[in-house]
């Protein structure tokens, strides 16, 4: 018999017995959360082809519970911005992002979107975070689909870890106000 | 049977006399420079004559001179297509600091975009164009970006400081 | 923002008042865009709509808009191609060889016969890559899913080959002034050959899914057809241009980089609708593969480059170890090189059309002047017009089938 190759993630940290497990109702709901990320993909260039390669047969993004690419900003949780954004699009992005509901993640996903980029012009913007906040930046011009699926992998650590109030902290209604939102 | 060049400057020069002029093979294009205030009748003519026959418009383009005189301080340059005879043209018109030329969106369609393009970057005032306005940048922008004056960079930007890419200072 | 605003001055609101009044219908407005999941890029569309019917359309461009022309005009001869890859990004080797060619154009550089083949066999392969995208995706929009999944495999292969002849798989930046940075691998050669081998049976099957599907054949016959003659006025090249029936082609016209060598047909169309369109870029595929073959079978012995020491830049171990080309990559680099004065227009056939560069050189290390003749730019003027009658879904299959790329669009 073949070997099993399959793996089974860790469970959290907990007290195990006859038929039940016991554990941190936060290290739940971080596990559940992180692997069912909804994206919306806001795609507007190059990053979008990658991104697209991503989603396609070869790289599956399927496999990290991002099965179903959610196009509606009120059902997604994270949001890749893929591809130049220029300071037309800026206050569409915005709208986007005021539609999710929380919580919601932000990937940054290629140079353009994470510093503007070779673009360095009157025309864009120099990074989505002037006008949104971002949680995990990948590089690359564009990144290749393994890079793309290293940020979600990066973002899922970021979600697994994060405290169930953390929307409802000061710091985080901070961090909003700073962006106006 | 080929278009010869000599034949197409034959027939400009009969048809329009002296606001033709500066006939020339640029590389593989035969190009020529024609008076902005006719440029319309121009193109109609290399359109519609019937030897001629430049039937397709492959790009027009604005051009920014600020070093030049007074009266060559814009360019719009028409390139024209001979599908048939598989011939290109170039025509050139050139125009003082307040660019006012006249649409040929009446004769080729394509034209609309490109001279709202032209408009866009160089406030080229195309006369008689249906929906002259910025096409690719917002409404509210004031400057023409591609002329020369204005940089490429965002004054307003603070992220990057200029002087660690060798670039000039003069934005903060 | 103003368009996305519609004031009771703006004419559609005049429109449906009048109407209203008229004979009591009822029209609404849809605001397309900019980020319509099904719209594949950015573009707005403001519709006036009679229940599903499309009765008038208003678009929007510029959202991705990032000043090429600018930043050339900034960027020495060599740093440009980087901007031609990011401009239509799903055949950057196409718009990459096109932006050398212009260049060896202006400065008279003759390409060794062997630069040219590998040149049309990367170039063909672009053209594959980019018409998958485009076939592919419009089987996603009448709702098969299928064909895309397997035909994108495919698009990965070609990726692969791309790694092993530049090492990135998207945006390439292939190539140098007078041919390629280095020789090909053999790994290329191997990884080609196979594509060669497998790639037909798939793309057979996958016209098969749709070329006689019932379904598909509903969904794109007579939906979006534009006239010759209405598409020479538009501006149309390419292959949106061949499915009304003109068979322009700038291979066939000016023959660039050893084309004339090769045979090969230019599939046409008969009536310009979405489905001559789909059917002109399958046939289009198969005449790629063809040239590829007939480019790997003549394939000339010699130099992957051009003898110009004044533009090529020396490999880098050389610039190490070597007097003389330490010299050159400084001036190149430096921008010491001479360059004629002159304006050259050169075009190639991209994926969607006539590809061209009107480069304006004033004898500095930048261009003066840098226009993109950008097709889809140019034809998407066009869209209003097809979509005008037509209902709301077919205004998606029509976008597809155009292939209007945004980064191309809004330069």
């Amino acid at each position: 018999m073949e070997e099993n190759k399959t793996k089974m993630v860790a469970p959290p940290d907990g007290v195990t017995g006859e038929g039940f497990f016991a554990t941190k109702l936060s290290d739940v709901v971080g596990l559940a959360r992180a692997n069912s990320l909804w994206p919306l993909p806001f795609a507007t260039s190059c990053c979008g082809i990658e991104f697209m390669a991503t989603m396609a047969s070869h790289y599956d993004l399927a496999r990290f519970g991002s099965e179903r690419v959610s196009f509606s900003p009120r059902q997604a949780d994270m949001l890749l911005v893929m591809g130049t954004i220029s300071k037309k699009m800026a206050p569409i992005l915005r709208q986007v992002y005021e539609q999710m509901s929380e919580p919601r993640w932000v990937i940054a996903v290629g140079a353009c979107a994470t510093s503007g980029g070779i673009f360095d012009t009157y025309s864009v913007l120099q990074g989505i975070d002037k006008v949104i906040p971002v949680d995990v930046y990948v590089p690359g011009c564009p990144p290749r689909p393994e890079q793309i699926v290293q940020g979600v992998m990066q973002l899922q650590e970021l979600v697994k870890n994060e405290s169930v109030r953390r929307r409802n902290s000061p710091e985080y209604k901070e961090l909003l106000a700073s962006y106006n939102l | 049977m080929a278009l010869e060049t000599v034949h197409i400057q034959e027939k400009l020069t009969q048809q329009f006399g002296e606001n033709v002029f500066r006939f020339e093979m640029q590389r593989d294009i035969f190009s020529f420079e024609a008076n902005a205030s006719i440029i319309h009748a121009v193109i109609q003519f290399l359109k519609e004559e019937e030897e001629l026959n430049f039937h397709f418009l492959t790009d027009l383009a604005a051009v920014h001179y600020p070093d030049n005189d007074a009266d060559h301080q814009f360019a719009v340059v028409y390139q024209l297509h001979n599908w048939v005879e598989n011939t290109r043209i170039r025509v050139r018109a050139y125009l003082n600091e307040n660019p006012v030329i006249d649409t040929i969106t009446d004769l080729f369609l394509s034209a609309n975009w490109m001279e709202r393009e032209a408009f866009d970057f160089y406030g080229v005032d195309f006369k008689g164009h249906p929906q002259l306005k910025r096409i690719l940048n917002m409404d509210e922008m004031e400057s023409f970006p591609l002329r020369k004056e204005f940089p490429m960079e965002d004054g307003g930007r603070t992220d990057k400081d200029d002087r660690f890419f060798g670039r000039t200072t003069v934005n903060c | 923002m103003s368009d996305l605003l519609l004031t009771p001055e703006h004419r559609y609101a005049k429109i449906i008042e009048s109407r209203r009044n008229e004979d009591g219908s009822e029209l609404s407005i849809l605001n397309l865009g900019p980020t319509h999941p099904a719209t594949h890029g950015i573009f707005q569309n403001i519709l006036l709509m009679d229940g599903e019917r499309i009765l008038d359309a208003e678009p929007t461009i510029g959202y991705i808009h990032r000043a090429f022309e600018k930043i050339a005009e900034n960027r020495a001869f060599y740093q440009i191609n980087v901007l031609t890859d990011r401009m239509n990004y799903c055949s950057s080797p196409i718009n990459n060889m096109a932006w050398w060619m212009t260049v060896e154009k202006l400065l008279n550089i003759e390409v060794p016969k062997r630069a040219q083949y590998l040149r049309v066999i990367v170039m063909e392969l672009a053209r594959i890559a980019d018409h998958i995208i485009c076939n592919s995706i419009l089987g996603v929009d009448t709702g098969a899913y299928t064909g895309f999944l397997y035909v994108f495999q495919f698009r990965e292969k070609i990726y692969e080959i791309y790694e092993e002849i530049c090492g990135a798989r998207l945006t390439t930046n292939m190539g140098r002034i007078g041919g390629f940075e280095r020789e090909w691998s053999e790994e290329a050669f191997k990884k080609l050959n196979a594509f060669l081998d497998e790639f037909p049976a798939v793309w057979k099957e996958f016209e098969n899914l749709f070329e006689r599907n019932r379904i598909f054949i509903d969904r794109t016959v007579n939906v979006g057809p534009i006239s010759a003659e209405r598409a020479m006025q538009y501006g149309f090249t390419g292959p949106n241009l061949r499915a009304a029936g003109i068979d322009y082609d700038v291979r066939k016209a000016a023959p660039y980089s050893s084309y004339e060598d090769f045979e090969f047909d230019i599939p046409v169309g008969q009536s310009g609708d979405t489905y001559d369109r789909f059917c002109v870029r399958n046939a289009e595929v198969w005449e790629s593969l063809s040239i590829i073959r007939q480019a790997l079978a003549k394939l000339p012995e010699g130099p992957y480059h051009a003898d110009v020491p004044d533009y090529y830049l020396p490999p880098k171990e050389d610039v190490y170890h070597n007097m003389e080309s330490l010299i050159y990559h400084f001036k190149i680099v430096m921008g010491e090189v001479p360059v004629p004065v002159e304006e050259i227009y050169h075009s190639v056939e991209a994926g969607n059309g006539e590809l061209g560069f009107y480069l304006i050189a004033d004898g500095s290390r930048t261009p003066y002047r840098l226009k993109f003749r950008r097709p889809c730019y140019i034809y998407y003027q066009a869209y209003p017009e097809m979509i005008k009658g037509a209902m709301l879904s077919d205004a998606i299959v029509i976008l597809s089938s155009l292939n209007v790329i945004a980064g191309e669009l809004d330069a």
